[in-house]
């Protein structure tokens, strides 16, 4: 029976549908499980308002926002210290996010649920998102400007939302100035000294140029000085205003304006202020600069620089592998010598990524970078341009960890054309390389699509030899922006998947930043996937374009 | 304008040479075939075939399969190049020129020699870049002199009114017997002096063989024709000279009815009375 069931092949078919559901579930697992924890992040939690009472302790009131519970056996809780009623199987817990850091010195505590007297949601209770020292839970007591009361009780709460919007205002205006204004003053700046170094290598620095150099710092310095004044005027205004609240343990803080990213109170929120919120939110985690250590704020530099990494890498890569595997396939008299070089190739793509990292360094960096410096740059000395790591170098080393994927998938494409087409083209007075340039190669082209898709999904995710080649933890300054010449190659850059590694094991408060590693997380995904797909309906077209001969 | 001036009057001058002209092109030679052998790698395909190639005359080769016809005829505009055991030895003569001398520019030459496969192969683009391929190739792209050669290209191919008004479809979308008609249409674009057709309708329905072989019929007016064809019926319709090749050796030719009708070699005859093939 059994036997006969064999023969049938439904034990195979059982067995391959398992392996794929298998897989199913596994991919839809991990996809579940970061967008579960990434996308409630950034939803407003209650803060709880705890009376707590420790045995033979002091009854204290805490306010915090319930993070994790855990269930520990009496018998285990025995064996960590906690003294067990004979009558308690477990010991709950209750992980709180009490933030406040700057009063207490810890984000984070643990409450027994059984030493818990009372919890309460009272409305009043604020959350004020700071831009150092993480969260403050707290009341509003008042609203201070220059030393002086202006609002408390009541009032207080409206007062503060308008002087906070005031202040973030100004807040954005500091920062537009001290890093589009200011920033390009001071890179002109330094164009400048190093156009004035490297006149005086040449020896070409006469008192005209002299002069003229000078003339314009001047200028320059004048604005600079002018941006100053600016500056200090809006220093002057923010620094003033202050928010007076008090924390649980009824000690009340003076919270600087210039401080405060937003307050909000999530007990009172309706489901549609909530949702605002998080849109904002959600919003700030797209667009913004990261803020304490990469912990809080947005990743947008991150994004930037992993898209940029990525499309720097494919604009490398592909005429890089198409014309190799070009002259693999079509030009190379085929024998020991392509095959060894095939092989060789194939490994290249099981060679551990670090190892192109540590290449990357040892050779773009150290040797061709130092030769670039001391060639075009050397009026930078000490200060290394390209002998640095930086975009470039990260770029280029992808490139050559992905060039396998795309020579292989060119290589697979060109075989794929059939013959007659060749023939046709070469009976119509074409050479060879008219051949191949004006039929072959977009005819290949889907398959050299596949190949980039591939080398993309793979670059955009490699964190390992980036590490070594230019990714930073804090980039200052965007690989683009408005300075000529306009595409910084030599800059550091951030990147999604360093960040994740980064916030999740390197930050100094891991705990607080751990859904932040998740919401990246997707976003890495989201990325990969929006530039695979980008790739793949350029080479659905493509395809319908180049449909082969059927039949 | 002087461009295309000088175009025309170049096609004028390349007309004249080629002997064009009714009166002066009966009976020349257009094609030399002198003692040609072919290897592929040990194996000898050609065996020392020599024969003239009259010009404005359809020439048929016939015979059983791989007898050497299909290979004979990619001599003439050297596509055995592309095979890389084939050795080559002896002459082919295109106006007392030899095709396989090395000075010869190959790519020149396939112009001059066109070609036409057995199963149709236009590129993956539009009908119109498909006729205007060759033209482009040769740094043609002025709009208007590709706009005329394509016209009268499609229209020498018989081909017109059923395209004109989508000429920038995809070529993929064509019938078969419409897409060889296309590959024609593509081939005379560049006004070669020779045209090879290797069994040209052997994968169409009847209906578009017998557009084919009309075309055939009409092109000779203008080209030399050498084609290789399994249907014997076939080489009796459209040549007017065949040659009847066996195990890579030309057998006999001669004029086509006089090959039909009254073969001097035994083997011809009992190949076309079917007797063995």
């Amino acid at each position: 029976m059994i036997a006969k069931w064999f023969k049938t092949g439904s034990p195979w078919i059982w067995l391959n549908a398992a392996a794929v559901s298998a897989c199913l579930i596994m991919i839809i697992g991990v996809l579940g499980l970061i967008l579960v924890r990434g996308i409630g992040h950034f939803w407003p939690t209650e803060v709880v308002r705890f009376s707590y009472q420790e045995e033979g302790g002091q009854a204290k009131t805490i306010f915090g926002e319930i993070i994790d519970s855990s269930d520990t056996p009496a018998a285990i809780a025995k064996m960590s210290g906690f003294k067990m009623a004979d009558d308690e199987d477990v010991l709950l817990q209750y992980q709180i996010k009490t933030g406040n850091r700057d009063v207490t010195g810890a984000d984070f505590r643990w409450l027994q649920a059984r030493n818990i007297q009372q919890q309460s949601l009272p409305e009043d209770i604020m959350v004020i998102e700071r831009r150092e020292w993480g969260n403050f839970y707290g009341q509003l007591v008042a609203v201070k400007e220059n030393g002086a009361m202006i609002a408390s009780g009541g009032q207080a709460w409206p007062v503060a939302q308008t002087k906070i919007d005031e202040a973030l205002s100004i807040y954005g205006e500091i920062n537009h100035l001290e890093k589009k204004e200011v920033g390009a003053i001071n890179y002109r700046l330094e164009q400048l000294r190093l156009k004035q170094k490297s006149l005086e290598l040449k020896n070409k620095l006469d008192e005209t140029a002299k002069s003229v150099i000078e003339a314009e710092k001047t200028q320059l310095k004048k604005d600079y000085e002018q941006y100053q004044t600016q500056l200090r005027a809006l220093y002057q205004k923010i620094r003033g205003g202050s928010l007076v609240a008090k924390t649980d343990g009824a000690a009340e803080i003076e919270i600087p304006l210039a401080k405060v990213v937003r307050i909000y109170q999530p007990n009172k929120m309706n489901l549609f202020e909530k949702m605002g919120h998080y849109g904002k939110k959600f919003a700030e985690f797209l667009a913004e600069d990261p803020r304490e250590a990469n912990t809080e704020g947005g990743i947008f530099p991150a994004i930037f620089g992993t898209i940029m990494m990525v499309l720097i890498m494919s604009v490398i890569v592909t005429p890089f592998g198409v014309i190799a595997a070009v002259y693999l396939r079509e030009y190379a008299q085929q024998g020991f010598t392509t095959r060894l070089i095939r092989i060789a190739v194939n490994n290249l793509a099981g060679v551990p990524s670090v190892v192109y990292g540590v290449f990357g360094l040892g050779f773009f960096v150290y040797i061709l970078g130092g030769h670039i410096d001391r060639l075009f740059y050397p009026e930078s000395a000490p200060a290394p341009v390209f002998g640095t790591p930086g975009l470039l170098w990260a770029s280029i080393t992808l490139a050559l960890l992905t060039l396998p994927v795309v020579i292989v998938a060119t290589e697979e494409g060109l075989s794929r054309i059939p013959k007659s087409i060749r023939e046709g083209s070469l009976a119509l007075g074409a050479t060879k390389f008219e051949t191949l340039w004006n039929t072959v190669l977009p005819m290949a082209s889907p398959a050299i699509m596949t190949g980039l898709i591939l080398a993309v999904a793979r670059a955009a995710g490699e964190v390992a030899p980036l590490m070594l080649v230019g990714v930073v933890k804090l980039a200052p300054t965007l690989p683009l922006d408005g300075n000529v010449p306009f595409i910084h190659l030599d800059r550091k850059f951030m990147h999604l998947g360093f960040h994740i590694y980064d916030v999740g094991f390197q930050s100094p408060n891991v705990e607080a930043a751990r859904p932040l590693v998740y919401a990246t997380a997707l976003l890495l995904v989201l990325v990969i996937i929006g530039l695979n797909l980008t790739a793949i309906v350029i080479r659905n077209n493509l395809r319908e374009k180049y449909r082969a001969l059927e039949g | 304008m002087a461009t295309e001036h000088v175009r025309t009057h170049a096609i004028d001058m390349n007309s004249i040479l080629r002997g064009r002209d009714k009166n002066s092109g009966q009976n020349e030679i257009c094609i030399k075939v002198e003692n040609l052998n072919l290897h592929y790698g040990q194996k000898q395909a050609l065996h020392n075939i020599s024969m003239d190639i009259l010009k404005q005359r359809v020439t048929a080769y016939i015979g059983p399969s791989g007898c050497g016809k299909s290979t004979l005829l990619r001599c003439i505009n050297r596509m055995n190049d592309l095979v890389d055991s084939a050795r080559i030895d002896g002459k082919i003569l295109l106006d007392n020129e030899n095709i396989y001398d090395k000075s010869v520019n190959v790519a020149a030459l396939r112009r001059r020699v066109g070609m036409v496969f057995q199963k149709p192969n236009p590129f993956p683009k539009s009908i119109f870049e498909n006729v205007a391929y060759g033209l482009r190739i040769q740094g043609i792209n002025d709009k208007r002199t590709l706009d005329e050669t394509v016209e009268e290209a499609l229209k020498g191919a018989a081909l017109w009114d059923e395209v004109k008004d989508r000429l920038n479809d995809n070529a993929l979308g064509l019938s078969g017997g419409q897409q060889q008609r296309l590959v024609i249409a593509r081939a005379i674009a560049i006004e070669p002096e020779v045209l090879l057709l290797d069994e040209p309708a052997s994968a169409l329905d009847p209906i578009s063989t017998l557009k084919i072989e009309e075309l055939i019929n009409e092109l000779k007016e203008k080209y030399t024709i050498v084609i290789v064809t399994h249907n014997m019926q076939q080489a009796a319709r459209v040549s007017d000279y065949t040659a009847f090749m066996y195990m890579g050796e030309l057998i006999e030719i001669g004029n086509t009815n006089q090959l039909f009708t009254n073969p001097k070699k035994k083997q011809t005859e009992d190949y076309i009375t079917g007797r063995y093939g």
